[in-house]
């Protein structure tokens, strides 16, 4: 009995249409998002996260108005990632329903963007995203670095002190991303997720590699995370939700059916 | 056909909340509105907030609707919502003590330290189970221990153990829900709770404010 581990499905929207990469280069369709949303709202997810990963700047607006008509017809938590740059960008996002807003890139460049954000409008609506690959070889002590640029730019941060900063710095929530495992579906990086995860107070969502029912449920119980983020195995309906929910349910897990 | 005041005093975000309470609201009207005679006028409060509890009552006092709050509070049904429900006890432990509303008895604290176990995430964040204490109309088909979303990181701990309509398990059982008269204040935010959250803005749109 208690608070439950969430599931979360991922939307990556390129100027207004849901697309999801393989390794950010394999690109499928997979529909409009409000129709998406809607679907998934009504399998049980516990938000819904939509990246935003339009490349041009004049159609940014886009993801403004997809947000207010998801938000006129699912009530549950939106968090919207992807270009976040200025406190304005947040301000549009949150004024059309989204409840938090995920920063990465911008993060990296002006850590402070974070603390002035989350002094503006609460922690509660900031998550801070984290790209991370294993730096270390294997017979090394496990690290990982910090990457933008959807994983393709080095930065030399570690992972480990780079989340327990972005706390400090007034971050709600860690969207963690192993782009090791991105696409892969091979599972979430276990190691990573309960590092960072045992790091910091504040909730963390793993995300990235997820191929199977077991994966969501790895992904708690040894990765310790508390929330699960996955897009493919749901878009393609080789799950739905609902299915995920109860297998992670028997598994012992506290889910909200 | 009755009407439905959402208070706007700047804090935060009040399309998810006006919008889930069209969707329930059939022809009862929602406005959003910072107008003392619009509140005054309207059938029934909504009082929300997110952020920070010194803004939120330093925003209250500038713009005067502290005083229609504590109107409000005992004259017809009054919603509050996360920190519209926090301000309405005496005081609040955060941004190293503020002075709220008092006008149900009691504090708020912080769960750092009051939430003995390993491993709990503050802040409380996600879906959990609400307790419902006796009989409510508010409750009106919902089942005890629906999941309501949360994101906070102090509880209210009201003085009376009567003002607590529901609980919640998260280290320690705290007030999810407070109840006085005609108020009922939530700390989870019923607008984002999906159809345990749409079914108690429907009962508030229905309820006469007796409990």
């Amino acid at each position: 009995m208690g608070l439950a581990k969430r599931i979360i499905p991922c939307l990556d929207v390129d100027a207004g249409r849901v697309v999801k990469g393989v390794r950010f280069v394999d690109i499928r369709d997979a529909g409009d998002p409000v129709e998406v949303a809607r679907r998934y709202d009504e399998q049980g997810a516990d938000e819904i996260t939509f990246l935003d990963i339009t490349a041009s700047s004049d159609q940014r607006e886009t993801m403004v108005h997809v947000v207010e008509q998801v938000a006129g017809e699912v009530f549950i938590p939106l968090t919207v990632g992807g270009g976040i740059r200025e406190i304005v960008d947040i301000r549009r996002l949150l004024n059309a329903g989204a409840d938090k807003v995920g920063i990465n890139t911008a993060a990296v460049s002006n850590p402070e963007f974070v603390r002035d954000a989350s002094e503006r409008f609460g922690s509660q609506c900031i998550v801070v995203s984290i790209d991370a690959r294993q730096v270390s070889s294997a017979e090394e002590q496990p690290r990982w670095e910090i990457f933008t640029h959807g994983g393709r730019k080095p930065t030399g941060i570690d992972a480990v002190e780079w989340a327990q900063r972005m706390v400090d710095y007034g971050a709600g929530e860690i969207l963690l991303t192993s782009m090791d495992r991105d696409g892969t579906r091979d599972g979430f990086d276990l190691a990573l997720t309960s590092t960072i995860s045992n790091a910091v107070d504040v909730p963390v969502i793993a995300s990235g590699g997820v191929g199977t029912l077991d994966h969501l449920v790895e992904g708690i119980l040894q990765g310790r995370a508390d929330a699960v983020l996955a897009a493919s195995i749901f878009h393609f309906g080789e799950f739905t939700i609902a299915e995920a929910k109860q297998y992670m349910a028997r598994a012992g897990i506290e889910i909200r059916l | 056909m009755s009407s439905i005041a959402i208070i706007d005093y700047g804090m935060g975000n009040l399309h998810s909340i006006a919008k889930a309470l069209e969707h329930v609201a059939g022809k009862n009207r929602v406005c959003v509105t910072s107008a003392r005679d619009v509140i005054a006028a309207a059938d029934r409060v909504v009082f929300p907030g997110v952020g920070a509890i010194r803004d939120c009552m330093a925003e209250l006092q500038r713009t005067g609707l502290d005083e229609v709050v504590i109107d409000v509070a005992r004259s017809k049904p009054l919603l509050g919502v996360c920190l519209g429900m926090q301000a309405l006890l005496d005081e609040s432990e955060e941004n190293n003590g503020t002075a709220c509303l008092g006008i149900i008895p009691g504090s708020v604290k912080h769960f750092k330290g009051n939430i003995g176990q390993e491993g709990l995430k503050i802040p409380h964040m996600g879906w959990n189970q609400v307790l419902q204490r006796g009989t409510h109309p508010m409750w009106k088909d919902i089942p005890d221990g629906s999941r309501f979303y949360f994101v906070h990181s102090y509880y209210a701990v009201p003085a009376n153990n009567n003002d607590v309509a529901a609980t919640t398990p998260y280290g320690i059982e705290f007030a999810s829900v407070i109840a006085h008269d005609n108020v009922f204040a939530a700390q989870f935010h019923p607008e984002k709770s999906q159809n345990a959250g749409l079914g108690l803005l429907t009962n508030f749109v229905d309820w006469n404010g007796v409990s």
